[in-house]
């Protein structure tokens, strides 16, 4: 569990991070959003010591980071760098194995990790270990930069904007990839973007920076479902509210017997999938495949009134 | 690069053959030589002067390295970036003070031979390693350096593992800029009794001997030639490894 505690940085008479206080779960994706300038980068960088609090403290189960040394901290706490950052004169197994090195692991434990993590972030070991950054494309650079991030299975990955340079499908890719490896080795995860989209895709909970302070933090349900100012709506956007919304709702949770036309939805699909899906076929129902018993449905119908209920 | 290839290894012939058979090149440099004099260099043998050249550039070069990434270090840290000024100001008279003058003042000091040469060939080659070392040591990618500290690297860590070497390219410009003056400049230390390929190109001055200029003068510009080019080549291996 990471405590935020009362955190504050002022740079010339201007708070950059003001007050800002929030408890992070272990195991769990918080997502820190928000316009450019309104802090982000500094609170996160205060949680590894790139940048020294004016005032407040960080907890890391329990533990002060004010009391360890802050090169120590950081090799526990992996990082990933605005625009990856790696090591030009390093191949990628070298940048990879970075913080392994640090914290002397035996040269036949560092090689395994690399190619684990090439392997998990779908880039073929044989094929990438020996490049060197220059040799790889934007995307391959971020998830290398990801993977040094990851190598010392640290308790708390920080993330800065890390799907920034990528475009929309790859970006995408990305974020599944993040989640699935974060359910699989159940890490915790800050990461920061721009873009609420994002935010709402990959949260477990979403934290909103306006102008150096935290305004919300809550569920993605609960931010767009009851935005707590008028900047966290203008960043949810009204148009996209009830859209948001039907995206965070899996089709389960509202399907029922019956029959119905065409071709059936995969279960972990969402409210928004299924009603795009009876939109752009005119129907009034879809079938859901469900495992066990046969096909279930969900109605235009039961769509709304769902939307309707705003949570 | 195609010019390169064959240009080089015959460079390398004509020079290993100036120094090891300086007899072989009599009937070119004879039209320059005063009539009835000699016109190939005899006093000593050219491999030993070339030896003791390259043995005093040397020697100077790696002592102004050292003492100029050192400095160049120490002024891009923190700490140190208050003697940035003092330390340009420093290294910049080393290299407007004329080689002539510092010799002429040293020898009183360290007597005539290599000492005074050591000391001038030192001075006038701190200021390019020192400036090319700044240079490459406070233009570093900053998202690297940021990473570097990031995932925990400690000061010392940061400095051999990523500054020094990303700075790498751009210090060895400085140094081959500096051992190519160097090269040059030696051969005023046989005016103090340095042995130096000068010995060769002040004997043709005293005697009005040309042939022996031009034999002096040709040894030293293909030794500066060819370690430049040397060095050259050895920067570019270095860059294109890291992909710039
Ligand atoms: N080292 C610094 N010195 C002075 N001001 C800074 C420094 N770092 C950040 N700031 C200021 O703090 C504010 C927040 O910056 P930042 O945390 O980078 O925002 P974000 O990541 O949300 O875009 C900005 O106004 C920025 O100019
Ligand atoms: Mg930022």
């Amino acid at each position: 569990m990471i405590e935020i505690d009362g955190i504050t940085k002022v740079y010339d008479g201007t708070a950059a991070v003001d007050n800002v206080s929030m408890i992070v779960e272990t195991g769990t994706i918080t997502v820190i959003v928000g316009t450019s300038g309104s802090g982000k980068t500094t609170l996160l960088r205060m949680i590894n010591r790139l940048v020294e609090p004016t005032s407040g403290e960080v907890r890391i189960n329990g533990d002060a980071t004010s009391a360890e040394k802050p090169h120590l901290l950081r090799r526990r706490i992996g990082y990933a760098i605005q625009g990856h950052g790696l090591f030009p004169h390093h191949t990628v197994a070298r940048n990879i194995g970075a913080v392994p090195e640090l914290l002397n692991w035996s040269k036949g434990d560092i090689r395994a990790r690399v190619d684990e993590l090439l392997t998990l972030l779908a880039m073929e070991p044989a094929q990438f270990r020996d490049r060197y950054p220059a040799e790889l494309s934007g995307g391959q650079q971020q998830r290398v930069g990801v993977a040094r991030a990851l190598a010392s299975r640290p308790d708390l990955l920080l993330m800065d904007e890390p799907f920034g340079a990528l475009d929309p499908i790859i970006r995408m890719r990305a974020q599944e990839d993040l989640r699935r490896i974060q359910q699989q080795l159940g890490s915790t995860i800050m990461l920061i973007t721009h873009d609420m989209e994002e935010a709402i895709r990959l949260g477990d909970r979403v934290a909103v920076m306006d102008a150096g302070r935290l305004v919300q933090h809550g569920t993605p349900a609960e931010i767009v479902a009851r935005p707590a100012t008028e900047f966290v709506a203008n960043m949810v956007g009204d148009v996209e509210r009830p859209l948001r919304l039907l995206s965070l709702v899996p089709v389960s949770e509202i399907m029922e017997e019956g029959p119905a036309e065409g071709d059936a939805l995969p279960a972990e699909a969402s409210l928004r999938d299924a009603l795009s899906a009876c939109l752009w076929t005119g129907r009034d129902a879809v079938p859901v495949m469900r495992d066990g018993s046969g096909p279930g449905r969900v109605t235009l119908a039961s769509i709304r009134a769902r939307a309707e209920r705003r949570a | 690069m195609r010019i390169g290839t064959i240009l080089r290894p015959a460079l390398i012939v004509v020079l290993i053959a100036l120094v090891l058979r300086p007899t072989w090149f009599a009937p070119v440099f004879a039209p320059f030589a005063p009539a009835g004099g000699p016109v190939i260099y005899d006093r000593a043998s050219l491999l030993s002067l070339s030896l003791s050249h390259l043995t005093l550039v040397v020697l100077a070069s790696a002592a102004a390295t050292l003492v100029a990434v050192t400095l160049a270090i120490l002024v891009t840290r923190p700490a140190g970036a208050a003697f940035r000024p003092l330390s340009r100001t420093i290294t910049n008279m080393g290299q407007t003070f004329p080689p002539v003058a510092v010799l002429a003042l040293a020898v009183p000091m360290l007597g005539f031979g290599a000492g005074p040469t050591l000391v001038a060939l030192f001075l006038y080659g701190l200021l390019p390693i020192f400036e090319n070392a700044m240079t490459g040591l406070s233009t570093l990618p900053p998202a690297t350096i940021e990473a570097a500290r990031g995932i925990g690297l400690n000061r010392w860590q940061r400095l051999i593992r990523v500054e020094l070497p990303l700075a790498l390219p751009v210090m060895l410009t400085g140094i081959r800029l500096s051992v190519v003056i160097s090269l040059g400049t030696a051969t005023i230390g046989s005016t103090v009794a340095a042995r130096t390929l000068g010995e060769v190109i002040i004997a043709g001055l005293l005697t009005n001997n040309t042939a022996y200029v031009l034999q002096g003068g040709l040894i030293v510009g293909l030794f500066a030639v060819l370690i430049y080019d040397a060095l050259v080549q050895l920067e570019a291996r270095l860059i294109s490894r890291t992909g710039g």
